[in-house]
């Protein structure tokens, strides 16, 4: 593997692996008072990240420490992309300057495919970390490996992803991870905010969440962006809150083995109930510490093993 | 993850060992460690016993279960993987993970025997002195191996050897184990055999 | 005088002699070097063997880039790449900087047109002062320039206020214009950057819905039936817009519409990479789409070829998809890409060639000295094509200053061998002749 740039045609025998390596690694670093391993000494990786977002930044940049790698964190901000320099140019430097892996998060949808045929031929490869709407495929992985230790498997599963699909990176990723897996997918959101084709998609879709509730293993709820609420996707966000937040009500309806996820950064009130956040049902620090684990089985594959050719 | 099973015997292959054969060195190293480790004795050290994985581990088994037959002591048994810790990683495809399990317990202020199937560069050993490391702090590191075959190329000896095979560099030292590879059996291949 | 040799006109009967005098068709028949009566002295030969000939392509879409972007394309290199195409005439859209909404800047680009001299350049006047969609330009300024405009266009940008559009129809009646849609409905496509479908939802990128164009042009045409003045719809993209075209022709609408090559071959399979040589405005659309567009061509709903043609420079297309800006060249490869699309699946004959990309484009416009018929006094601006040549496409070597083409490395029929302006030969063998 050279890139990870999505979960669409990601073969479900390398997500497992993916997945598998992240477990062996989690279950390697517990109970050890130093948690490094040598693995990745002497590499370089380089996030990029064109959108601010704390967590997954600081993931990656765990992720890679851990294994040794030295980690450089580029943001937009400060640097010369501020000063208007291109996202091409800004790559091939990172590349020269000898970046063995760039990471990027950039608000433009395929601006990770992009990266990586820029790259080609320098060496350098590329970990999507969310690209536009378009995927976010480690999100995709550690929200797939707290299903697997929560549930004990994905195949068979029924897990809905609830709320803003239609701008929603994460749930694109999961989409085609969970279905690759075996899962059974179901869309819960408002026709404004669902994508057109969604019909087409291998999931079932539905505008109404309370009916899903008692099927359901696992329930995802997606972030509701601020930008929405003013571009007339729904009236309002009590309107929205009301048919579609997962509160204490609703909560109570799912399943007792049912699991919450949320990508977070949450809005608690809104898509959910600070109580339920809180919940022990809720795996949300379980998907962020998983999240160091999985990058770090994505650095493992990515750049431990002779370098593949072009 | 799944090791590269060998297949049945290539006719250009010599025999070391046959599975008696095996059977009887693993059982005379597992006396050899009870000696030297003075098992059962007072005031010794705990023992324990890690395999480094694919064969190192069930003959790290295997040597548990016989101590614990010749001298009534349980020997906590564990497997070590030093995948993580190799220094060839950039030059071979990517290899994927084994597990590393160790026996509840830890391996602090242990005498940690690590058990592997042969010895050749000493690498693997080397490697997993470093896995170790960061896993605790023994108080002392033995090596048992059941072929030493010889061409170190770093200053590692084992402690236990089942058997000395004078090798070239060409060949290859083949450990078939019943857990791994559905039989036991010890053979001499030239490498462009395999 | 020219004489040539042997060409097959529309591609129909037996090849004939074309002799060419003082810029008009002095003779048609077979065998005129035998046959003529008086002795063709100082006569330049042209060996058309093989050839077709038709009247001299009319683009009614063109972006020269200048005023403002030269560095993409002039109009010398503008007009090259017209004549390399098999085109005699081009409109100009007026969309530079700044923007063509009054005499000066029209009289400019007429003037630099004919001085370039291998094409002629037409310039279209904008609908609105500065493309804002708020105020008339000086339509009547414009037509009465020495640029004589009388396409108005604000291409780029729709006109989307109703009243504008209203306005603007009914005022070129008095000029005999014509105003030229950009159909885009604004509040629909903010943010848009594909078409709006399955492949675009799935490749997260935003969607520029088909209603979006179909809404416009289906008002559009009703403000045209209600004021009696002439509408052409710029770049038709979708099937739904060519069931209101037939629906508003049916009812006696005034109203024409041209297509683009890309349109009638590319679809939004090409997002897959991401690759902003494919983003065009509006965006290629699904396979039924292009195939009703070509069955709309032929059957004259849709009248004629345009080909948009729109270069940039090399940082506006080599980014992420949503920082690049949409378009792409057209002018050289248009004939190939209709003959690829609709003459070998037998849907248009070389008449029908004639049809889209010279007499209707040029009725549109009305110009009365091009999309003329190949006959004897008729001016002698026409084309001579190889229908089984094929050849390669290579942006670096195409005239246009800029390389967008998205049909880098096709292999594709048709090519053009001579120019020919009201006589004078502006491209032979391939090559433009200054």
């Amino acid at each position: 593997m050279k890139h990870l740039l999505s979960t669409d045609g990601l073969d479900p025998a390398q997500a497992t692996a993916l997945l598998d390596t992240a477990d062996t690694l989690k279950r390697t670093l517990l109970g050890r008072e130093v948690r490094k391993l040598p693995t990745l000494r002497g590499r370089t990786v380089v996030t990029m990240f064109y959108e601010n977002s704390t967590r997954t930044r600081v993931s990656f940049e765990v992720a890679g420490k851990w294994m040794s790698a030295d980690v450089i964190n580029v943001s937009a901000g400060g640097s010369s992309v501020g000063k208007g320099e291109s996202l091409r140019d800004t790559a091939l430097t990172l590349s020269a300057a000898g970046a063995d892996l760039v990471i990027v998060r950039h608000p433009a949808s395929g601006a990770a495919h992009r990266l990586a045929g820029w790259l080609e031929g320098t060496g350098t490869g590329v970990v999507n970390a969310g690209d536009g709407m378009h995927e976010h495929p480690t999100q995709a992985l550690l929200d797939a490996a707290t299903l697997r230790e929560r549930l004990g498997t994905i195949a068979g599963r029924r897990i809905a992803i609830v709320g803003d699909v239609l701008h929603s990176r994460v749930a694109r990723s999961n989409v085609h991870l969970l279905t690759a897996l075996g899962a059974e997918v179901v869309l819960v959101a408002p026709p404004t905010l669902l994508p057109t084709g969604v019909e087409s998609w291998p999931v079932a879709v539905s505008h109404d969440l309370d009916p899903e509730l008692p099927a359901l293993d696992a329930v995802m709820m997606l972030r509701v962006q601020a930008e929405r609420m003013h571009g007339g996707f729904f009236p309002s966000a009590r309107e929205y809150s009301i048919a579609y937040g997962l509160n204490e009500r609703r909560f109570n309806q799912l399943p007792e083995h049912a699991v919450v996820l949320h990508p977070g950064p949450m809005l608690r009130g809104m898509e959910i109930a600070a109580a339920v956040a809180d919940s022990p049902r809720a795996a949300i620090t379980e998907q962020v510490r998983n999240g160091v684990h999985v990058r770090m089985a994505v650095l493992y594959h990515l750049l431990a093993g002779e370098e593949e050719a072009a | 993850m799944a090791p590269r099973v060998r297949d049945a015997t290539d006719p250009a292959e010599r025999e070391l060992l046959s599975a008696g054969d095996v059977a009887r060195t693993i059982a005379r190293m597992a006396h050899q460690i009870i000696e030297k480790t003075s098992l059962g004795g007072e005031a010794h050290r705990p023992v324990v016993l890690l395999g480094i994985p694919s064969r190192g581990a069930p003959l790290a088994r295997r040597l548990a279960e016989l101590i614990a037959e010749f001298s009534d002591v349980t020997v906590p048994v564990g497997a070590l993987d030093v995948t993580l810790y190799r220094d060839d990683l950039r030059r071979r495809p990517n290899r994927p993970l084994e597990s590393t399990t160790l026996p509840e317990g830890g391996i602090d202020d242990c005498l940690v025997v690590l058990v592997d199937d042969v010895l050749f560069s000493g690498r693997t050993i080397r490697a997993a002195l470093d896995a170790l490391r960061d896993a605790g702090r023994p108080a002392a590191v033995q090596l048992a191996v059941l072929v030493d075959r010889g061409h170190r190329e770093l200053p590692i000896r084992a402690d236990y050897v089942g058997k000395n095979v004078p090798t070239s560099r060409t060949e290859e030292v083949a450990v078939c184990l019943t857990e791994v590879d559905g039989r036991d059996g010890v053979y001499l291949r030239r490498e462009d055999h395999q | 005088m020219m004489l040539i040799k042997g060409v097959r006109l529309y591609g129909e009967g037996d090849p004939v002699d074309i002799l060419v005098r003082d810029g008009v068709i002095a003779e048609i028949g077979p065998w005129l070097d035998a046959a003529s009566t008086q002795e063709l002295t100082d006569v330049e030969v042209i060996d058309a063997d093989g050839l077709i000939a038709l009247p001299g392509f009319v683009d009614l879409h063109t972006h020269l880039r200048e005023p403002g972007r030269e560095d993409t394309e002039t109009i010398a290199t503008g007009s090259a790449a017209a004549a390399l195409g098999g085109y005699t005439a081009v409109f100009a859209m007026a969309n530079t900087d700044p923007v063509a909404d009054n005499a000066v800047i029209v009289e400019h680009v007429w003037r630099r047109g004919r001085e370039v001299g291998l094409v002629d350049v037409h310039p279209v006047g904008a609908v609105t002062v500065g493309l804002k969609g708020e105020k008339l330009a000086e339509l009547g300024t414009m037509a009465r320039s020495q640029a004589n405009v009388r396409v108005f266009s604000d291409d780029g940008h729709c006109v989307s206020d109703p009243l504008i559009m209203r306005r603007a129809l009914e005022y070129t009646k008095a000029l005999d214009g014509v105003i030229a849609q950009h159909a885009e409905e604004p509040r629909l496509t903010v943010g848009a950057q594909a078409h709006e479908g399955e492949r675009a939802a799935r490749l997260g990128l935003a969607g520029w819905p088909a209603a979006a164009e179909e809404s416009i042009v289906a008002r559009d045409c009703l403000l045209a039936k209600q004021t009696g003045a002439r509408l052409h719809v710029c770049h038709v993209s979708t099937a739904g817009t060519v069931d209101v075209l037939r629906w508003a022709k049916e009812r006696g609408t005034k109203v024409s519409a041209e297509v683009t090559p890309h349109h009638l071959l590319l679809t939004d399979e090409r997002l897959a990479t991401y690759d902003p040589v494919n983003k065009v405005n509006p965006p290629l659309r699904t396979e039924s789409d292009v195939q009703v567009l070509r069955e709309a061509l032929a059957e004259g709903i849709v009248d004629c070829v345009a080909t948009d043609h729109a270069p940039h420079a090399v940082q506006d297309k080599d980014c992420e998809w949503s920082a690049a800006r949409p378009g792409m060249l057209g002018l050289q490869t248009a004939l190939s890409i209709v003959v690829e699309t609709l003459v070998r699946p037998g849907l248009l004959d070389w008449r029908g060639v004639a049809r889209v990309m010279s007499e209707k484009p040029a009725e549109i416009a009305g110009l009365p000295d091009q999309g003329r018929p190949l006959a004897v006094g008729e001016p002698a601006t026409l084309t001579l094509v190889d229908p089984q040549a094929r050849w390669t496409v290579r942006g670096t070597e195409l005239a246009s200053i800029a390389g967008n083409t998205p049909f880098e490395g096709m292999e594709l029929p048709g090519v053009v061998r001579t120019t020919m302006l009201r006589g004078r030969v502006t491209v032979s063998e391939g090559k433009v002749q200054s």
